[in-house]
């Protein structure tokens, strides 16, 4: 059970929040224009990583706002919490 | 006092008497006793009979890792509870145990026979034999396992107990309160941290606070007497909270664990009525010491099971503990020096002691005490084999040979009437390990010693592999300092003066001078695996320890293999010939001790198992006779029954007047999402498959959202109610996911647009009227209002003012009727309520529950998403795609819809289904075939809604089937039971085609 820093609320429990996945992947700008190939690469492929992964949660049981996680899922040790929008750290 | 009962001590008041009974027997104790040391003092050992070969089993311990002695307490009550501990229940005036796992009797048990033919049960058996033929499993192998397996009794009443949750925070937490833990929270809360110390145990100390021998020494007083003096200056602290009877069941990451506190367990019955029984502790720690201690091994050698067979230093506890000898002619057998101390204590007591050492020597202070007081030691000597049916009577022993693999000249065999045994001790890494610590083999010793790694816990004491007490206090000591950052104070200058063990030797299984096919030396106590077992999993080829550990079952029952696990390592490692740190060890996974569900589940019991949300009109549907439905946490109504009238009676009455005449629903559940700013419109065109920006304020449209997948998500309709202001309804379970949906692709994909989400579900309350008379009774309602096609048409929206109170009018229909809903704040919700059956009563107006609705608009053939859709169902497989813009270029889903998949042409399609006889009802999820012969038989569709529609007099159902799109007029068949259904597949409208009623 984490205790996760929300940006927007500061520490709070991890039953307080909710997992949305693999983070970056941004939802193309001009679907129609992408093959069934690069559509699928956006819709079902998820790299799953052993090790530092970058993370969409949402404060659902909070300020309800989304924003990003990098954690390492070997270890579930949380190395940077930043807002929607803002660059990614480097780890 | 009993025979057995020899010795006075501090902790057990003989001043008062407990009775309790065994097996139907009465029995007396003392306060302060466990179970077990009162069974014990009445010379009672066997306890149970064992899992598979239900072979007499005794008190093996006197804490946790008990395998042997688990009672049923209080069976044939609503209190009853399985698989306690005897070792661990603290005794209480009225207590009721009974064995478990003995039919007809404990000492009459018809399932013994499986021990005779033991020699066919080898490990895997179940896997093995009850494979096949499969018909045998119903009738012949399943009675024949659950008669003779299965360890005690479910209770069969609701539980009476109340349990309790609690949140804690703190500074420290320290995880055991021997003496390691002492030093280490006396440490923490002198030094200003708040701290909370646990102990499963009722009172502190550990096995140090009955450690009276003279070897052991801290500042220049005997230990047991240096610790009470500890305690006694901890418990003044002020920020320290000292819970005994706690035990922790769960480390988890980030220093949250849970700890469960026994509170009345130990009351007698009538002072536990209306008390806590067990509270949950969810605790979040800065830091965690944990000091959860050492397990006592014991050895693995020929008839090692029998009642009276003992750990050496539970046999010391029973004696300077509870004053309770567990036999008058010990034999103590050892590989250690740990357990002189339990033989010293013995012949101080005037008890005859032998001990039986796998050394050839040692020399340390205890042992040569032992020496010094005359008893007899029998150096590098094992034992072979051990006599005695229900108790022990005697042992035979023989040398071992030089390197210990055999044993060489004569059996000699010594009587005695208990065997205390001890195969050195096994650090506690548990908690360290389920928090995700690491484990480094030791190879002097032959233990698994935590790895230090955490910043946030550290581990201390035995359960960190220091054994000696001179290690222990010194070492938690520094440790404690460092992990705490503390300079000044501690205990640097304690002197601490103790026996040290010189010789070490360990095997695991020890030799036997018969066939090891002949032996049965037991591992897994419990669940009755035997070394043999180990290695023939290893000889079938299973090489993983965690294979091995399901294969033979060792390890895996109620006491997590604590006594096990070590030895089923050893075994593997020694014929494998590997090393043990190479194999790695079995997962340990929380709860280190069984929790019961009640303390999982605390107060969320009853009526707060989960939230019950109710309308406004609620109490209006209750006194009306409704009966409910739940819908997600909503409690919606289903029909109102007159008289005697069932399910079916009433849904067809209450259709029919919903079309003849009028009918009225509580429609508040919808969810409703306020949608306003200045892209709101923009925002619904890119969450819709249809197109929202030309409609005209004060207009409604149905909508349709698909997942980026292209499968329909959810649908309802969206009014608009000024320029940049929507009210979007959605389906009643799919409220709270729609608005999490929205807000994520608000807030991560389209930040750039300025639109608010609020949701208003239970902000207002939705009465919903249709039928042919529902204008009239609208003009009955406001009379000042128009209702007439122009000025109020379909499909559009006005506000209204009823009683003085504000409320919005919807013009719209799920049911094909002319239909209004009229929403207000939902504390007016029962008088509108109200005056809505009021004004309709001269035209008969219906109540009707959700069954009527999904009848009505099925006969209409409009889907209910997650009835008629399973998430796999796209706009054009329901034949929708009058819904699907073309024009728009982009909405969520919308690229999906054109994958090679989604446009198959051979895809589930809805579609009607009219049985051939038309008085024939199908059920919702029978399955669909075309052919009757072919042979697999081939599902091509299943039944998705089923009713009999009163207004057309014949059954209907609605369907999704493989390429139905093109199967208008086909014969299909829908196979039950007992019979094939014929049915013809059809339009989906069923009623009023031409949506005439719908202005009527
Ligand atoms: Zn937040």
């Amino acid at each position: 059970m984490f205790v996760i820093n929300c940006p927007h609320c500061g520490e709070r429990d991890q039953s307080e929040f909710s997992c949305g996945g693999e983070a970056h992947i941004v939802r193309p700008k001009q679907p129609t224009e992408l093959s069934d190939d690069e559509w699928a690469e956006y819709l079902f492929m998820r790299k799953n990583t052993k090790g530092v992964q970058f993370e969409r949660w949402n404060h659902a049981h909070g300020c309800r706002k989304w924003f990003n996680m990098v954690r390492d899922t070997s270890n579930d040790k949380i190395h940077a919490v930043y807002k929607m929008g803002e660059k990614p750290p480097v780890i | 006092m009993t025979k057995y009962r020899i010795n006075k001590t501090r902790f057990v008041d003989q001043t008062k008497t407990v009775s309790f009974t065994f097996d139907g027997k009465k029995y007396h104790g003392f306060e302060g006793d466990t179970l077990a040391s009162a069974l014990l003092s009445n010379g009672i050992h066997l306890i149970g009979r064992s899992f598979k070969y239900h072979r007499p089993r005794g008190i093996m311990s006197c804490g946790s890792e008990e395998p042997n002695a688990i009672c049923q307490i209080n069976d044939n009550t609503d209190l009853t509870e399985p698989n306690v501990r005897a070792t661990e229940i603290e005794l209480y005036e009225g207590l009721k145990a009974s064995s478990q796992n003995c039919w007809p009797s404990l000492n009459f048990d018809i399932g013994g026979i499986n021990n005779l033919i033991s020699p066919f049960i080898p490990a895997g058996f179940y896997y093995k034999t009850f494979m096949w033929p499969k018909s045998f499993w119903k009738k012949i192998y399943e009675p024949l396992i659950r008669l003779s397996a299965g360890l005690g009794k479910s209770p069969t009443q609701p539980d009476p107990d109340i349990y309790d949750h609690k949140h804690e925070h703190c500074d420290v937490l320290v995880i055991g309160g021997g003496i390691s833990g002492i030093i280490s929270a006396k440490i923490a809360a002198k030094n200003n941290l708040k701290t909370i110390l646990i102990e499963d145990k009722n009172i502190l100390g550990g096995s140090t606070i009955y450690q009276n021998n003279k070897n052991f020494i801290i500042d220049n007083q005997k230990s047991n007497e240096w610790l009470m003096n500890e305690i006694s200056e901890l418990e003044k602290l002020d920020n320290l909270i000292i819970k005994t009877r706690t035990s922790l069941a769960a480390f988890h990451s980030y220093n949250y664990l849970l700890a469960k506190e026994n509170i009345s367990d130990h009351l007698p019955l009538d002072k536990k009525n209306g008390s806590i029984r067990q509270r949950l502790w969810k605790i979040r720690a800065d830091k965690v010491i944990v000091a959860a201690g050492a397990i006592e091994r014991p050895l693995i050698f020929n008839n090692n099971d029998r009642p009276g067979i003992i750990l050496a230093n539970s046999v010391k506890k029973y004696l300077d503990f509870y004053g309770v000898s567990t036999g008058l002619n010990n034999i103590i057998f050892t590989n250690n020096d740990s357990a002189y101390e339990t033989a010293v204590s013995l012949f101080e007591k005037g008890i005859s002691v032998k001990i039986v050492d796998i050394r050839k020597k040692s020399s340390s202070n205890i042992v040569k005490n032992a020496e010094d007081l005359g008893i007899k030691i029998y150096w590098n000597s094992t034992v072979v084999n051990t006599f005695g049916y229900k108790k022990i009577k005697s042992i035979e022993i023989m040398n071992l040979s030089e390197d210990g693999s055999n044993v060489t000249g004569n059996k000699h065999k010594i009587q005695c009437d208990c065997l205390s045994i001890s195969g050195g001790w096994t650090p506690m890494v548990h908690m360290h390990t389920q928090s995700g610590g690491k484990l480094d083999f030791r190879e002097i010793d032959q233990v698994f010693v935590p790895t230090e790694k955490s910043e946030n816990h550290i581990n201390v004491g035995s359960c960190n592999g220091d054994f000696e007490l001179e290690e222990i206090v010194k070492n938690t000591n520094y440790k404690v300092k460092k992990f705490l950052n503390i300079n000044e104070g501690g205990f640097d200058k304690i002197s601490v003066l103790c026996s040290k063990e010189s010789e070490k030797k360990n095997i695991w299984l020890l030799p036997n001078s018969i066939s090891e096919s002949k032996t049965k030396s037991f591992i897994d106590f419990q669940n009755d695996s035997t070394a043999k077992d180990i290695k023939l999993a290893l000889r079938e080829g299973f090489k993983s320890i965690e294979h091995v550990k399901r294969y033979t079952t060792t390890g895996m029952a109620t006491d997590q293999g604590k006594l096990s696990n070590m030895h089923a390592l050893g075994i593997i490692a020694d014929t494998a010939g590997v090393k043990m740190g190479t194999l790695g060890t079995t997962t340990f996974r929380p709860p280190f001790t069984p929790l019961t569900f009640g303390a999982i589940v605390g107060r969320s019991v009853g009526k707060f198992f989960d939230i019950v949300r109710k309308t406004s009109i609620h109490e209006w549907h209750v006194q009306n006779n409704a009966k409910f439905e739940n819908v997600g946490q909503w409690k919606r109504p289903w029909y109102y029954p007159i008289n005697n009238e069932n399910l079916h009676e009433a849904v067809q009455r209450e259709s029919k007047a919903a079309r003849d005449s009028a009918g009225i629903l509580d429609a508040s559940t919808l969810g409703k999402i306020d949608i306003q700013g200045s892209d709101a419109s923009e925002f619904l065109n890119r969450v819709y498959t249809n197109a929202w920006s030309k409609l005209g304020i004060g207009k409604c449209r149905y909508g349709l959202m698909l997942n980026e997948d292209g499968m329909v998500y959810d649908d309802g309709v969206t009014t608009r109610l000024g320029e940049n202001h929507y009210l979007m309804t959605t389906t009643t379970g799919g409220a709270a996911n729609v608005l999490s949906k929205l807000e994520d692709y608000l807030q991560t994909e389209w930040p750039e647009l300025d639109v608010y989400l609020t949701s208003v579900t239970d902000h207002y309350t939705t009465a919903s009227i249709c039928g042919p008379n529902s204008k009239k009774i609208l003009n009955k309602l406001f009379p000042n209002k128009d209702f007439s096609d122009e000025a109020f048409p379909h499909m559009s929206y006005q506000d209204a003012i009823i009683d003085k109170i504000e409320c919005r009018i919807m013009r719209i229909s799920f049911t094909g009727e002319l239909s209004y809903e009229i929403n207000v704040e939902s504390k007016y919700g029962k008088s509108l309520w109200e005056n809505c059956i009021a004004a309709g009563e001269e035209y008969k107006i219906t109540p009707y529950g959700t069954e009527t609705m999904h009848l009505l608009r099925a006969e209409k053939g409009f889907i209910i998403v997650g009835q008629d859709t399973d998430g796999t169902m796209t706009p054009i497989d329901l034949q929708m795609d009058w819904i699907v813009s073309k024009k728009k270029y982009d909405f969520i889903g919308k690229r999906s819809l054109y994958r090679s998949d989604t446009m198959r042409e051979d895809r589930k399609q809805l579609v009607g289904l009219l049985t051939d006889d038309p008085n024939e009802i199908l059920e919702e999820g029978a399955q669909i075939v075309s052919e009757l012969d072919k042979k697999p038989v081939e599902m091509i569709g299943h039944v998705t809604s089923s009713y009999f529609s009163p207004n057309l007099n014949k059954s209907i159902a609605l369907a999704v089937v493989k390429g139905g799109k093109k199967m208008n007029g086909q014969k299909l068949f829908v196979p039950m039971e007992n019979k094939n259904i014929k049915v013809t597949v059809s339009d989906f409208i069923f009623f009023d085609k031409e949506n005439k009623r719908i202005n009527a």
